[in-house]
């Protein structure tokens, strides 16, 4: 019984399935869609190292740490708006965003 | 082999798991700690299948650092659970419609690229490639030679995010008094004091 690519990538699509699923779940929190895009972040990494390590090539890791990178940029920049809108509004529910609506 | 095998699929239903609990889960301060149990695990993973600096920098950053930070802003914003809840079974129908058809979706089209395609039947065959040199080397090798510029720009996205995050954060709050020291040492005598001719028997 040895693990394969097709392993990885399944447990990789999982995650990524469980992303986008708490996204529409979790319509008014900003959090946890925040938390949601990370999930789905991590399966990207999962799906990048894995064909990494089969194909025996070593570029598809450092891709996964650019995409880490961005992902904590992300969160940082969105947990910084997020702080300030709470601040303003004294509310994080999404459907009050509707400031920059034309 | 066996032992691989089993433990892979004990750390991948536990990511999933928590993946799956950091969704549901009625307090976002769970779905932290959830999401926590996630990465950790899938460092697991990583580490399992030999990609050890991956892994290692998972935890680091992840749980580290982005978690963390999460985690106090979750606890920092006082948040009404009830209201935020409101919509989750209204959604939960279509939601769970549009995950189960796209999660099909992947998994068809991965099974049919690994029936037909050759390239990933292929991988699987040959299973994990060992390098002849440890993961962290042949990273170092490739990402300070080949992809420098792409290291020193990723790099300038973290310091980009670092002083966004600085600026969108930083109040001057009217009424808080400061030290100047400037303004101390610049002060002269003419400022500090002034000399009033008090009139005899009349009071400041």
């Amino acid at each position: 019984m040895t693990i394969g690519l097709g392993h990885y990538l399944t447990v990789s699509s999982m995650l990524f399935t469980l992303g986008i699923l708490g996204i529409f779940l979790n319509r008014k929190n900003v959090i946890v869609i925040l938390m949601c895009v990370e999930l789905m972040l991590l399966a990207v990494n999962i799906n990048l190292v894995a064909f990494s390590i089969f194909q025996g090539n070593v570029v598809g890791q450092i891709f996964a740490m650019l995409v880490l990178t961005v992902a904590a940029a992300e969160a940082a920049i969105g947990l910084a708006i997020l702080v300030v809108y709470f601040r303003n509004r004294g509310t994080i529910a999404v459907e009050d965003i509707n400031e920059m609506k034309g | 082999m066996l032992l691989r095998a089993l433990a892979f699929y004990v750390f991948a239903a536990v990511v999933v798991a928590s993946g799956a609990m950091v969704v549901v889960s009625r307090n976002p301060v769970y779905s932290v700690l959830f999401q926590i149990l996630a990465f950790f695990n899938a460092a697991a993973l990583f580490l399992l299948i030999g990609a050890e600096f991956i892994a290692m920098i998972l935890v680091i950053v992840y749980v580290g650092a982005v978690a963390v930070l999460v985690l106090f802003v979750v606890m920092r914003l006082d948040i009404n659970l009830v209201e935020i809840r409101e919509g989750f079974l209204k959604y939960l129908p279509v939601g769970a419609m549009i995950g189960v058809v796209l999660l099909a979706e992947i998994l068809l089209g991965l099974g049919v690229l690994g029936a037909g395609s050759t390239t990933i039947a292929a991988l699987n065959k040959q299973g994990a490639q060992v390098l002849a040199i440890e993961n962290t080397r042949a990273i170092g090798r490739v990402l300070y030679t080949q992809y420098f510029y792409l290291f020193q720009v990723a790099g300038l996205v973290l310091l980009v995010a670092m002083i966004g995050a600085i600026v969108l954060t930083l109040r001057t709050r009217p009424g808080v008094r400061r030290q100047k020291v400037g303004d101390q040492i610049n002060r002269t005598k003419e400022q500090a004091m002034t000399v009033v001719k008090v009139p005899t028997r009349g009071g400041v």
